[in-house]
Order: C-alpha cells, then structure tokens, then sequence
C-alpha cells in the first residue's frame, strides 16, 4: 500500500491493518510526515511536529489496545508532556509542556500515539483560525477559504488526510463548526463527560475537549478512550461511560427527531437549507420521525454567550503575566510595566478584546446588568433544551449557517464573526452534547464546499446521537468525498 | 474617551493590566460599543425568579480524600520560567 492509500484511511480500517500486521505502526508515522511535507504547505494545519518522539512510541506499540498504533493529533491547546503548547499565542512562546493532560494520559493507555500540536485561533478564541498568532490554516475545500474554526488545524489536518483522527476543544462551536467547514465528524461531548485537566482554559464552565474524525465509528473509538470521570477536574461528571462503538449500527426507526422553528432564520445559505431539507426527508425514509419543537430563547444565546464566555476568559487568562511561564516583556521598570507589557506584545487583537469584554461585565456596577442577567438567560437556554427533550430524542439543525468563508471576509468585523456560531454556542450555554457529520455541498465557483449537518443530545446522550449520526452517515456518500488536495502525492 | 457606552476601553485595560497603544484602544472602542448594542437585547427577556447558573449540569460538594500524591518537584514547577534565581521565580522589585 502506498502512503497516500495509507494516509487515507479512517482510524478503523487503519487498525484492521496494524492489527493484521499488513503495515507497522511506524510505516503509518512514516505515511502521515511524507503525507504532511506534501501538503502542509498549503493547508498550515501543524504547528509543531515530533516525528523522532512519535516514531520512538511506534516502536513499543501494542497494536491490539483499542486505538493500538494510531497517531491522534491534537489541538495546540492540550498539554503533552515535553511538547509546545503554545494556544496560538506569542505569550506561550517557548512553553514546554511538563505533564500530560488527562485525555493524552487516557489516549495513551488506549495505545495510541499523540502526533503533532494544529493550529487553532489564539487561545481558541474565533471561528477561523485566523486569530492564530502563528499563521492562518486553509481550507482543503479551497485554500482560499478558512477552515472554521477555533479548531480549523485539527479539522483540516484530519480532512486533508495529514491526520487518521484529531482533538479539538468546543467552547461555542469550536469543534463542530470546523468539521462542518472541512467536511468531517465532529463530537462536542456533554459538559463533564470528557476531562478538562490539562486544557489551557478559556471559559472553563463551557469548554470540552472532543474527537474529530472522518467517519462517526471513529468518533465513538476515541470517545470510549477519552471519556469518564477525573478527580482532577471537579466537573468531571462520576457517570458510567457506554461502549459508544457497540451502540452504532441500529436503524433509525421510530427515532424522533425535533427541528427547532427558531433555527431557520434568514440569514442560512440557500444551498445549506437545501441540503438540510433533503437530511430531513432522508431521515424520514430511513423510518425516523421529525418533529417540530421550539426553542425560544434561541435569539438570546450568542449575547448571553459573550458575556459569560469572555467574563470567564478574563479570569482565567489572568495567569498570563510574565512571572511562571511563558514570553515575558523586556527590561520592565516595575511589576504593573512588567504584566502590562508582558499581555500588550504577546496577546492578540481578539484576545485583548475578549478580556476587557469580560473585565467590563465582571466590573462593580455592571456585574448585575450583564453577567449576572447573562447566567438567568443560560437558564431559559437549558430549559428550551429540556422541555424540546421531553418530545424528541435530539435535534438537527445546520451545524453553520454559511459554508467555509473567504480568508480576511470577517476578521474586521468580530460581530459578524461571533454569529457564525448561532447554531452551536446553545449548546454549551446547556451543557449537552452535540455532534456535526457531512451532509452535502454547496457549490460556489467551480468548488465544491462541504455542508455540515448537526445533532444536539440529552445530556450524556452521546451514544444516542452517535447513532442516529452513524445511521444518516450509513446510508450516504457524503463522508467518502473527498477534497482536490487530496490528488497530490507526496514529494519524493 | 468613551464611546457610545459606558464602557472606557482605557480604563478597563488597565484594570486588565494590558497596555493598550491609543489606536488600540479606539479600534476596540469601536467594536466592543457595537458588540454591548448587541448583547443589550438580554434586556428584552423576562428573568424575574430565574436562577442564575453558573455550571448547565451542577455538580455540588465534589470532595477527594485529603492525601499527599506527587506532582511536580519546584525545578519542573520552573522549568518554563522567564527568570528564575535560587529554585524562585524573578520579579522586578515590588516594595520599596
């Protein structure tokens, strides 16, 4: 088999050859850095890459574990033991990190191979990867176009067959509008299901880490090994964890399935729409029943989600100052010369907006009228979402509104990029879990672009929408199409 | 130089101890005015007797027995340090 045959493999079919002893765990690290100096050029999803640590790990590998062999990349924004994490920043400019995070800890017990740190918006923060600090990552679809974001490395790494599978973060959307903009599965797992320790925070009462994959089966492999209570992080939920890949393979029958009235808004691309009714009317053939609900403080998220998420930000990247790790200013004059500096030249434009947003909102005078009004509406949210539950079984909605944008399109104006993520950010303001899978193309001059469907769940339902999305997935193409970049080979 | 809320983006700055240049600073006023018009509709909503959450799944009283296990010894603990002297993170001087 050929590297690019190799590299173009799902996480299943690559270990039914490792396990069959056809390739060793080392030709697959050899297949992805051939596969990665061919196209990494152009796509800029990797950050920083450790082919001699990964090839060391292939060595030892017991290819009969569950992810046994199979190198995951990982969103820049998780600690790996002795690698950068640099969260996009020049403020964690020569950071190296001293521990592993528990989901690495746990991918590693499950054998698999942490490989290389992807690019993300700084500090996660956007939807387009182009508040990297580092470099802009392109779409796979059409290099002149964004891969969503904030987790766009990850999402175009594993699109462009640079990666079998791939962490990223959700805070607003973060993993499943990227997986929608490139044409792949991502799962945003319920708030505490999966382990936060070791997560750079952002917003630490919406973050969750979670896979990104070319097929739903390779979601649910790398949920089982990443899922479960932490001690470390006391919002780790203490709940049993299903075997998510045992679940799959029902059928969809007497499934119900709600659309919420209030997502289709004006605004959503006509080709996203269109795609959208025809999941419906699949879904209903495949024996499924759609209902429509109501959400109706759905046109309040995104604000409520601004106050909370920055209000948090600005706490938690408080620990950014020049003293314990990280870019330091030069030559300070005093310790308010040396934080002020220190935060000036290594944070971003998006980054210092978003804290002096939160500072704003958390201020004496305005806690009330913001934060504090911004948490009650998080409870209308979590409400709507109960009340839709007790009628249907998950919702589906389009994952983004709009399909992968044009490099440069929003950066100037962070409104328009903040309601990118109208359909996914409720779903963190809730808690519950949600997953995005291929669902058509939209076309747009001469270029194909990839349509993301999304399926939001009851709280620790991943097993239920990881079925319904693997029943849909089963019975279309869509998850076989693959992207032009992908005709090229490497260089020899 | 505040806009057209009551946010002063120079001021908050430096409560967030950024230093700000003065295009910054307007730039940001700018955006983030437009960004509080917006979140404003939160005022639209009724909250009378609505909790405020702060977790969307609360999890209350999380305990963990109250027993010594490793973690990083002080020359890990400073292994990404800017400036370190004598096993200590270096500062510039604060009292006088």
């Amino acid at each position: 088999m050929i590297g690019n045959e190799l590299t173009a493999l799902n996480i299943a079919d690559l270990q039914s050859l490792l396990r069959s002893r056809e390739v060793s765990s080392r030709e697959v690290i050899n297949a992805l850095r051939e596969r990665i100096e061919a196209v990494d050029g152009d796509i800029g999803a990797y950050l920083s890459l450790d082919i001699e640590a990964a090839m060391k790990e292939a060595e030892h590998a017991n290819v009969d574990l569950p992810l046994g062999g199979v190198p995951i990349a990982i969103k820049d924004v998780i600690n790996v033991m002795d690698q950068p994490c640099t969260c996009a920043s020049r403020i964690l400019n020569g950071y190296r990190a001293p521990y592993d995070a528990t989901v690495i800890q746990k991918l590693r017990a499950a054998g698999a191979i942490p490989f290389g740190k992807t690019n993300l918006d700084e500090f996660a923060m956007g939807s387009s990867t182009e508040n990297s600090a580092a470099k802009s990552t392109r779409n796979p679809w059409d290099l002149s176009r964004v891969p969503g974001g904030s987790s766009g490395g990850s999402a175009a790494a594993v699109a462009a067959d640079e990666a079998f599978g791939a962490l990223g973060s959700d805070t607003g959307g973060s993993i499943r509008q990227p997986a929608a903009l490139c044409g792949v599965v991502g799962l945003k797992p319920t708030y505490g299901r999966v382990s936060r320790f070791g997560l750079v925070a952002f917003a630490s009462s919406l973050d969750q880490i979670g896979p990104i994959t070319k097929t739903v089966r390779d979601a649910a492999l790398i949920m089982n090994a990443i899922a479960g209570h932490d001690p470390l992080d006391s919002t780790s939920l203490d709940e049993l964890v299903p075997d998510y890949v045992a679940g799959l393979g029902k059928d969809l029958r007497g499934a119900r399935l709600g659309v919420p009235k209030e997502y289709m808004i004006e605004g959503i691309d006509p080709q996203v729409r269109a795609a959208i009714d025809a999941v419906v009317k699949q879904l209903n053939s495949l024996g499924a029943e759609i209902i429509e609900v109501s959400l109706p403080s759905t046109e309040y998220a995104v604000a409520a989600y601004y106050i909370i998420a920055t209000a948090e930000a600005s706490a938690n990247l408080a620990r950014f100052d020049g003293v314990r790790y990280g870019y330091r200013a030069e030559n300070p004059k005093d310790v308010l010369d040396l934080y002020g500096r220190t935060r000036e030249e290594g944070f971003g434009p998006e980054v210092k907006r978003r804290i002096i947003l939160g500072t704003y909102v958390l201020s004496s005078g305005y806690y009330d009228a913001y934060y504090l009004r911004a948490q009650k509406v998080r409870e209308l949210i979590r409400r709507d979402f109960a009340s839709a539950f007790e009628k249907v079984d998950a919702l589906i909605s389009p994952t983004s509104p709009v399909t992968a944008f044009k490099l440069g399109e929003r950066v100037t104006d962070p409104l328009q990029m903040y309601l990118a993520d109208i359909f996914t950010i409720a779903a963190n303001l809730a808690g519950i879990c949600g997953i995005s899978i291929p669902c058509g193309f939209a076309e747009l001059n001469g270029h194909r672009l990839p349509i993301g469907l999304q399926l939001l769940g009851k709280p620790l339902d991943e097993a239920g929408i990881l079925q319904i999305a693997s029943g849909y997935e089963q019975s279309t193409e869509w998850h076989k199409a693959r992207p032009p970049i992908l005709s090229r080979l490497p260089k020899h | 130089m505040a806009g057209n809320s009551d946010l002063d983006v120079a001021y908050v700055a430096r409560l967030a101890r950024i230093t700000l240049t003065e295009d910054e600073a307007k730039t940001f006023q700018k955006q983030l005015d437009d960004v509080l018009k917006y979140v404003e509709k939160l005022r639209q909503l009724d909250v009378t007797g609505i909790d405020a959450v702060a977790h969307a799944l609360p999890v209350f009283n999380v305990f963990r027995e109250d027993a010594p296990r490793d973690w990083f010894t002080a020359e890990q603990a400073l292994s990404n340090a800017p400036r370190k002297a004598n096993g200590l993170f270096v500062v510039p001087k604060v009292v006088e």
